[in-house]
């Protein structure tokens, strides 16, 4: 199952492939950074995919979702990856989203989820502390105080945290820092007393945003999950979240080496095409090969958790560590191949370079991932 | 067929199994099958015709379906029985079949079915590897013959061949594709000298083959007289769906996995692999193996969707080449000087077995076509980037 496209994703496809070509060239994304824009991307963009349906592909019905699966928000994330849209799909959809579907109760979900399957609302997800990806490694404390829970610590990497309407944060209510149990998810409202936001720009243009928590106070009724046992709710996020952002990885990726494809096929030095030379061929055919073989596990790792299987976790790490490998290399295969071209900031192939490098380190990168499949396998 | 009558057949393949399947050759195909069982179940198979299960009758085939010769395959499988089949059953009769004369077809192929005579394959030339077209072993017409002279490498099991099938050329004038003939002629014969091949591995199944005045009757040519390029390159076809397709080749039938060995030699400790690097690589490897058969899933599902874009199915030799050999180079780091005995004591079977897998392997992105023909090809055909 899944390792080709029904004839409803054709269609789909075909539609988001028109949509992001007509209203989100990669041009959009540049200026949206020169211009410095206050929010990073366009909020009435983000409303019309909402109007499509695209939002809410992952959540109920009963919520004004479409309930449909990682099939079909796929081929979207792929298409955004196309052309670098910048639109908070990872931060609002695959992460926060995920947190309010996997661990929310009926009443948080109720009111959170309707608005944001139409765009209204946008959600950000506060767990990382330190550089290299380690989910478990949480100093933010929350403590008890009656019927709520009072925060304190500081945040960062929080992508799209400064527009972000509702932040969950992740927090300490027992154990010690890098142990898995003892930790609790939050819903916290972006203009909660004590919240100090500041906004960060990234090489890729988008935006992550160092959060400070000073004594925060949320109501213990917005707990994702259960106190304490907060981990089985992030592990379950953080599985589907990679395996979206593989999916746009994968767009993003893919049109780099189509691009470059295309000057192989084009530029001139020593009187032939460059793509001529077998140096560049064999490279090209190996990029292929990785392209390929990352789609093939990609599409695997979304039917594991579109079918249900019990091999989720082990084909989200396996798709993540694979795309992130292939990033890399196409990344740098297409800026080598543009030659001097490839490192101006006129021609766009640097801003696949640069957002391909930000997606392999988002939420763990090949070795992260590649250690945690080989403890999933049992070595 | 009914899929009503496709159950009775399976079923009747079953009982057929289970009366002449030897208890002792449910191992797979190995080396060292027991003689005497061997010889009772080849006599069984090709008495049903089984050995070459689609083949008409007349030649002595199964004359059974595409999804009856699948069961059987399948049921086959299923209980581990050695597949019996050989250059001429994969390689030379499908040819035949296409582009032999009727007289050649009664002549050679019963023969084949029968399993009875050994071909050999005379592709392959000291200076004509990659570049196949370039051979140069010669054929001249003289009376109803050819005599043959020339030099062919790589001749698996010509020293026990009784035939070859050979590519030679017929006109040295014309451009190379068009001067080559496809023929036929046997090994036993003065003119014709094998020499085996001792290769790294300690195997000599192949052999250097001199032709020296050997003589081929002219009614034994394949396709046209200088037409034989397009002859040989359908043959190839046939040896790259029965090499491609072989499930697991040389390393499936290895006693121990990949895993198994690294987890062994290196040992885990609380449940973690000892050694974090080799961790990395094994995972890498397992992600490898599993990229490789999601993709060659997929080339099958588009092909037959009508969604294939580019053919991701070329991908499949080369990649399988590296992931088979990659796969080696693992087992032998795990190994250290475990890895380096040749024979025993000292060392496990497992471990020779290995370093001897390790050695057979070099070979796999050489032979039919290799590693750089195929991405020159891949670069080519598929992603279209002008020569």
């Amino acid at each position: 199952m899944g390792l080709i496209l029904t004839e409803d994703q054709t269609i789909l496809r075909e539609m988001a492939k028109s949509f992001f070509e007509e209203k989100s060239p990669v041009e959009r994304m540049r200026k949206l950074r020169d211009s410095r824009d206050e929010t990073g991307f366009s909020r009435a963009l983000w409303k019309e995919m909402g109007e499509l349906g695209w939002l809410g592909i992952l959540f109920p019905e009963a919520v004004g979702g479409a309930e449909m699966g990682y099939g079909e928000l796929g081929i979207i994330l792929s298409e955004a990856g196309r052309v670098l849209a910048p639109e908070p799909f990872v931060s609002t959809v695959l992460l926060g989203g995920n947190a309010i579907l996997l661990g929310g109760t009926e009443p948080l979900q109720k009111e959170l989820l309707p608005d944001l399957c139409t765009g209204d609302r946008l959600v950000s997800l506060a767990f990382q502390e330190q550089g290299r990806f380690s989910p478990y490694s949480i100093e933010a404390s929350a403590s008890r105080d009656g019927d709520s829970y009072r925060i304190s610590g500081r945040k960062s990497f929080v992508l799209d945290g400064h527009v972000s309407d509702q932040i969950v944060t992740l927090a300490r209510t027992a154990g010690s820092a890098d142990e898995r149990e003892g930790l609790s998810l939050f819903v916290v409202d972006a203009n909660s007393p004590g919240i100090t936001i500041e906004r960060a720009e990234m090489l890729d243009g988008r935006n992550a945003a160092s959060i400070s928590f000073a004594n925060v106070a949320v109501d213990a009724s917005r707990v994702l999950g259960e106190p304490d046992h907060g981990a089985d709710i992030l592990d379950a996020v953080f599985d589907r979240a990679i395996v979206g952002l593989s999916a746009e990885m994968l767009g993003s990726f893919e049109e780099a080496f189509e691009r470059t494809l295309e000057y192989l096929k084009t530029r001139e030095q020593f009187g032939v095409k460059i793509g001529t030379f077998q140096g560049l061929r064999h490279r090209a055919a190996h990029m292929f090969g990785e392209l390929e073989f990352a789609r093939s596990i990609v599409r695997d790792a979304q039917s594991a958790i579109d079918d249900g299987r019990d091999d989720i976790a082990e084909c989200a790490s396996g798709a993540k560590a694979r795309c992130s490998d292939v990033a890399q290399l196409i990344g740098g295969e297409a800026i080598q191949m543009h030659g001097g071209i490839g490192m101006t900031d006129e021609e766009e192939i640097g801003l696949f370079f640069k957002r391909l490098k930000a997606a392999e380190i988002t939420l763990g990168d090949a070795i992260y991932h590649r250690d945690r499949f080989a403890s999933l396998r049992g070595y | 067929m009914s899929s009503e009558n496709l159950e009775e057949f399976q079923q009747d393949v079953r009982s057929w199994i289970d009366e002449n399947l030897p208890a002792d050759l449910r191992v797979g195909n190995r080396k060292d099958l027991p003689g005497g069982s061997l010889g009772k179940w080849i006599k069984a198979v090709t008495s049903k015709g089984w050995v070459t299960p689609q083949w008409p009758t007349e030649y002595g085939g199964g004359n059974l379906d595409r999804k009856q010769a699948a069961i059987l395959m399948k049921e086959l499988k299923a209980v581990r029985a050695p597949i019996i089949s050989s250059f001429g059953t994969s390689m030379l009769g499908p040819t035949l079949l296409e582009f032999g004369t009727d007289e050649q077809k009664e002549e050679f192929l019963p023969a084949i079915s029968r399993h009875e005579v050994k071909w050999c394959q005379g592709y392959s030339e000291p200076g004509a590897g990659s570049d196949l077209a370039s051979l140069q072993t010669r054929a001249v017409k003289e009376g109803d013959e050819y005599v043959i002279t020339g030099q062919k490498i790589w001749t698996t099991g010509a020293d026990k061949a009784d035939w070859i099938f050979c590519l030679v050329r017929t006109d040295p004038e014309a451009p190379k594709h068009e001067g080559i003939t496809f023929i036929l002629f046997p090994m036993h014969q003065e003119g014709v000298e094998v020499s085996p091949l001792t290769l790294i591995d300690g195997s000599a199944e192949f052999s250097q083959v001199f032709f020296n005045g050997a003589r081929a009757k002219a009614s034994h040519v394949v396709g046209p007289v200088n037409g034989g390029w397009t002859v040989a390159k359908r043959l190839l076809q046939h040896e790259r769906t029965t090499d491609g397709g072989s499930e697991g080749g040389i390393t499936g039938a290895l006693k121990e996995t990949l895993t198994d060995i690294v987890k062994r030699e290196i040992g885990l400790k609380d449940g973690v692999l000892a050694d974090p690097t080799l961790r990395q690589r094994l995972a890498a490897q397992e992600l490898e193996a599993r990229g490789l058969s999601l993709t060659m899933r997929r080339a099958g599902e588009e092909l037959r969707s009508g969604q294939a874009g580019r053919d991701i199915g070329s991908l499949g030799k080369y990649r399988w080449a590296n992931m088979v050999k990659n796969e080696q180079d693992l087992a032998m780091a795990a190994m250290g000087t475990q890895g380096l005995g040749w024979s025993g004591p000292g060392f496990e079977d497992t471990q020779l077995e290995r370093t001897r897998a390790w050695l057979t392997t070099r070979a796999d992105s050489i032979w039919g076509g290799t590693n750089e023909v195929q991405m020159n090809v891949i670069a080519k055909r598929v992603l279209k980037i002008p020569e």
